[in-house]
């Protein structure tokens, strides 16, 4: 069983107990505890079940690497899936849940998939459960629902905060052990920014649990020495519980600092982004020990021989009482060693290389520990706990020579640097035949702006595996970091560090090396998607070459540990099973992040309120006050109407209407877009920009315009007012305005950038309030100021004056067909005039109305909407618009676009009216259907509604649409496809459905 | 997340302040022209893995737009220079020609 020990545990106090809960049962664990650490001292070794075939899964890590350690964490707003154990430090009250099994973590239904097994082989998805068709649906599909998925979806919303924090520093170093404070002591001594980031809570790294000596002391001394040091530069920052999650472009880097996930709801941010600019970026991230390849090695109870090493020295636990370590390197040797001095028993090391003698082995032989050269476990015995192994030779096919008790498994496959930072951006490794593993390839490093490399990898994550290597490639790191930099590096004597010595290690990809299939089938690579040797080898014969598909088919490497411990091992099974060399099938990509990192902490303090600015019109309290039902348009809001006492949105709505066709209506158009378009070349640079004439335009008039892009597509529409010889002011869609200023700044500045034209965005400079309907000129009189009168101020004119005491521009334009006046005013004095306007307006029936009546009575009068009736793929020919194309202009932009064959084609669909035969309203985006069937087996079409309401003014359906041929088959009926498969008949009729001949708006 | 220099305004820009503009120095076809230059124009671009000529806005800074040398392989930046401006300047070929003897892009070497 696993349990604590009487003494020792370097990180842990004993005496602060610290209670939580698994799967409800009611633990202890005592400060300085991971939940691992915590679980594993009440021998909670079964943590999961697998995500395939819902095997029983322990701990095998100790660190960021863990891929069974799982757990649904916390509750209600601060429950989170997928928290891995090992990270996950342990405060009091606690609420964690095992993942992934059914009923209970004990007895699990899904674990019938064990003896199927073989019917799950690699790519099972791919060929399995096509055939027959109808199975997908109703038997596969929903057994693989109920069968796939890790943890649970939170129900609560996030309780807690996140930052963002930005930093700029010359030299980032990532990695927290002797090799990174070292680096980070070379790079401060030079002065540099320095900033210095550790993944776990601790400084040091794995030296204090190797016993690692430096300068003649413990490496613990030496760290505290070196922190005291660093924290005594200004210019050096530290973090811990801040992990180098990214490396990018041009010395981008991100770090994810956990804040308070070990003190939940203490106030400050939860997580932080750290989001990092540094010259030079160190990766000091370690090396990963690689588990081996035998059968049984996911029972729980076989762990990582140097996460059986850490639980003992750090929090003073013990996996097992009798300890099987296996290995094909000296350094599993530490481990024997450590649990022998714990008082445990480790009845022997099963070392798969024919010989070994190093100072390691020497002292586990001296201390009387039974040493197995070549040989291997054949098998591990046990189900959902280990209760021994099955020796072999390594050399042979697995026959059992001997069978030994015992209740864990220390492994080691030998270490794999952790190269994901380094490669993240571009950097490329090299293949160490001796140490067998990819390292840093320093000729091919990640280069910046300039040409030069900007990531240096340091210390084991560099390849160098012994302390004294590690620390001095460090020292060398921090110093060629800060002389690429142009600083000059301080010397000072490098401390050394000092280990045992190792004798060399020997590859082992499978054990044995002639393993059979029936013992392939139980040799796990990746234990978080239950990827195994046999599945590898499958793809291989069956002509998965590239690693790129092997792992896409097999699921190698693809859960949420990405392969940080299996990749290697998989890659080699693949090289093997082609007969290929390792470094020549390669590594799959290395994308960021390093390990998970929160969806809040990506989003920062941008949720709620802060997701994005929202932008109010000067009138905005006053809708908000008299009971507005908001709409979203673009980053604005607009009211869509204004409901009164118990009326729906279609009441409200079409009473808007109705009352500004037959008395008064307001509208709130503060949010078209107003651009200034201004210089000697204005008039021409208009007429390049809208399909019609611009620059015959008369000062004081306007022109409605069509603008395309370069393609031929309508992209915006508006009204121009001429403002004087060299002025233009272009209204634009309220949600254009930015873009098409963009779009003008395009073509000026590096089209025609020799044109005097100079424009400007004013849209929030001024409100606009348009008086719409019968009696606009009546309250426009009665609050007196400049003439509006039919002779001074006709359709399509606009002047300048006084309006209730305010400088005004008054446009006579309209969009619902009504008498209609556009008013602008200096943005401060918005709100003053409309509230003028409304109690002004009193006597004469004025309600203000909002964008959905706005949209009724334009559709009723056949204008478009841009996005309603253009979709990109539009041109204003297809629109009935040909009135507002010149034909005298040479060129405009998209003018050669639309005389492509397929603009000028008749059979394109073309703006018409569409009237329901019952009078009903066509649903939004319905088809119309054309006799037959296309090539798929789907139905043909030949149009579509692109704008439907019901019209108050008419009492009945009404809909634009875009119809083939349309303007062509007046008066001819078709059928349009509902949701629920029924049709609804339409005539193709005229699209201006009211006051055709604009009598009304021009009065 | 690239850091450009804004030739107008001197700024060194990180790209969260930069809109992409496309290829550079494009040279428009407008009525009147072929069919074959029109659809080269509207549509054909080089996808070069090494040196290439973009458009780039400083959209949230001072708004003008400019041209940038950059390899697409490697990230490195060999200069920036006004959008005002027909063909890539000498400084700016010589520039590339010191980092990448032999580049070649379109009809230029």
């Amino acid at each position: 069983m696993s349990t604590r020990l009487q003494t020792g545990g370097r990180l842990i106090d004993r005496n602060a107990r610290r209670g939580f809960t698994f799967n409800g049962r009611r633990l202890e664990g005592v400060a300085g505890d991971t939940l691992a650490s915590a679980l594993l001292a009440n021998d909670q070794m079964l943590v999961g079940r697998s995500f395939k075939y819902h095997r029983p899964r322990g701990f095998v890590a100790a660190g960021a690497e863990e891929p069974n350690g799982l757990v649904n964490l916390g509750t209600g707003g601060r429950f989170e899936p997928n928290q891995r154990a090992t990270t996950t430090e342990l405060f009091d009250g606690l609420a964690c849940a095992s993942q992934n099994h059914w009923p209970s973590l004990d007895f699990d239904i899904g674990a019938v998939n064990g003896p199927l097994a073989r019917f799950l082989p690699a790519g099972f998805y791919y060929k399995t459960f096509i055939q027959p068709r109808p199975f997908w649906k109703h038997v596969y599909e929903p057994f693989i629902r109920q069968s796939a998925g890790l943890g649970q979806v939170p129900a609560e919303r996030d309780a807690d905060r996140y930052e963002h924090f930005y930093a700029f520093v010359d030299v980032l170093v990532i990695g927290g052990g002797i090799a990174g404070l070292q680096a980070a002591l070379a790079a401060g001594r030079a002065g540099a920014r320095v900033l210095l980031i550790e993944q776990t809570a601790h400084w040091g790294g794995r030296a204090p649990v190797d016993g690692v000596t430096i300068d003649g002391h413990p490496a613990e001394a030496w760290i505290a020495r070196a922190l005291k040091a660093l924290e005594g530069m200004e210019n050096v920052t530290l973090r811990t519980r801040c992990m180098g999650a990214g490396v990018y472009d041009h010395g981008y880097a991100l770090g994810y600092e956990r804040v308070a996930d070990h003190s939940p709801g203490d106030t400050r941010p939860r997580h932080r982004l750290w989001k990092i600019r540094a010259a030079r970026i160190i990766t000091a991230t370690g090396a990963i020990e690689r588990p081996l390849s035998f059968a049984g090695n996911d029972i729980p109870g076989v762990m990582l021989a140097s996460a059986v090493r850490d639980y003992v020295a750090n929090w003073a636990v013990s996996p097992g009482d009798r300890t099987v370590v296996v290995t094909n390197n000296d350094d599993a040797y530490r481990t024997a060693l450590m649990l022998r001095e714990a008082g445990l028993v480790v009845p022997a090391i099963i070392d798969a290389r024919p010989t070994a003698s190093g100072p390691l082995v020497r002292a586990a032989r001296e201390a009387g520990i039974r040493v197995e050269t070549g040989r291997g476990i054949a098998r591990v015995k046990g189900a959902k706990r280990v209760t021994g192994v099955a020796l072999c030779a390594q050399a042979g096919e697995g026959a059992v020579l001997e069978e030994i008790p015992c209740d864990a498994v220390a492994m080691s496959g030998g270490w794999s640097p952790v190269v994901h930072l380094w490669s993240h951006c571009g950097g490329k490794l090299t293949w160490d035949a001796g140490q067998a593993h990819f390292r840093p390839d320093p000729e091919r490093a990640p280069t910046s702006h300039d040409g030069a490399p900007f990531v240096i990898a340091a210390g084991s994550a560099n390849g160098y595996l012994l302390a004294g290597e590690a620390l001095a490639d460090g020292d060398a790191a921090g110093k060629s970091a800060v002389r690429s930099l142009g600083m000059a590096a301080k010397g000072g004597a490098v401390p050394k560090a000092e280990a045992e010595a190792e004798g060399p290690m020997t590859p082992v990809w499978m054990m044995p090396q002639g393993a059979g299939a029936e013992l392939r089938m139980k040799m796990w690579l990746d234990y978080q998607n239950d990827v195994k040797v046999s599945d590898v080898q499958l793809a291989a014969r069956e002509g998965y070459e590239s690693v790129e598909h092997t792992k896409r088919y097999t699921t190698l490497g693809m859960a949420t540990d990405q392969g940080k411990l299996s990749n290697i091992n998989g890659l080699a099974v693949l090289s093997q099973s082609l007969g290929a060399d390792i470094p020549q099938v390669g590594t799959t990509t290395f994308r960021p992040p390093y390990t998970p990192i929160s969806f809040g902490a990506i989003a920062g303090e941008a949720r709620g309120d802060t997701f994005q600015p929202l932008r109010r019109t000067p009138m905005h309290r006053w809708h908000e006050e008299n009971g507005a039902d908001w709409e979203p348009v673009g980053q604005w809001r607009r009211p869509y109407c204004y409901p009164r006492d118990g009326e729906s949105r279609e009441d409200a709505v079409g009473r808007e209407v109705k009352n500004t066709r037959q008395n008064l209506g307001l509208l709130d158009a503060s949010t078209l877009g107003k651009i200034l378009v201004k210089g000697p070349d204005a008039g021409r640079f208009l007429d390049m920009l809208y399909t019609n004439m611009m620059s015959n335009l008369k000062p004081g008039k306007c022109r409605y315009g069509l603008m395309c892009n370069e393609n031929g597509f309508l992209m915006d529409d508006g009204v121009v007012a001429r403002i004087d010889e060299e002025t233009f002011l272009c209204h634009t869609t309220s949600g254009g305005a930015e873009h098409i200023h963009a779009h003008m700044e395009d073509w000026l500045q590096c089209e025609w950038w020799d044109w005097r034209v100079y424009t400007a965005n004013l849209t929030e400079q001024f409100a606009q309030i348009a008086v719409v309907g019968p009696h606009a000129r009546d309250l426009l009189e009665k609050l007196g100021g400049m003439d509006v009168g039919a002779g001074a101020l006709p359709f399509m004119a606009w002047s300048e004056g006084e309006i209730a005491g305010v400088r005004a521009r008054v446009y006579r334009i309209s969009f619902s067909g009504e008498l209609s006046y556009e008013i602008a005013v200096p943005a401060s004095q918005g709100l003053a005039l409309w509230e003028k306007l409304v109690s002004a307006g009193e006597e004469f029936g004025l309600m203000p109305y909002g964008t959905e009546a706005l949209h009724v009575m334009r559709a009723e009068k056949g204008f478009i909407m841009i996005g309603d009736e253009t979709d990109g793929t539009v041109i204003p020919q297809d629109l009935g618009l040909h009135w507002a194309i010149s034909k005298k202009k040479d060129d405009y932009i998209g003018k050669r676009a639309q005389q492509r064959a397929h603009m000028v084609d008749p059979e394109r669909w073309q703006l018409v009216g569409l009237e329901t035969l019952g009078g009903g309203v066509l649903p939004e985006g319905a088809y119309a259907l054309a006799p037959d069937q296309n090539a798929n087996g789907q139905r043909n079409t030949q149009g579509r509604v692109t704008s439907t309401y019901y019209s108050p003014t008419l009492e009945r359906g009404i809909a634009l649409g875009l119809v083939r041929r349309g303007p062509e088959r007046m008066g001819e009926i078709i059928e349009f496809a509902t949701l629920d498969g029924t049709t609804m008949s339409a005539k193709i009729v005229d699209p201006v459905f009211y006051d055709k001949d604009g009598e009304k708006q021009n009065v | 997340m690239l850091i450009l220099h804004c030739p107008h305004c001197g700024v060194d820009a990180e790209e969260t302040e930069l809109a992409p503009g496309g290829e550079a120095h494009l040279k428009r076809f407008g009525p009147g022209s072929s069919d074959a230059e029109f659809e080269s124009y509207l549509f054909h671009r080089e996808n070069p893995r090494g040196v290439h000529f973009e458009r780039w806005r400083h959209a949230f800074g001072c708004g003008k737009w400019f041209i940038a040398a950059r390899a697409t392989d490697t990230l490195e930046v060999f200069g920036t220079y006004r959008a005002q401006t027909a063909a890539p300047p000498q400084d700016i070929r010589d520039a590339i020609t010191a980092k990448r003897p032999g580049w070649a892009w379109r009809d230029l070497a």
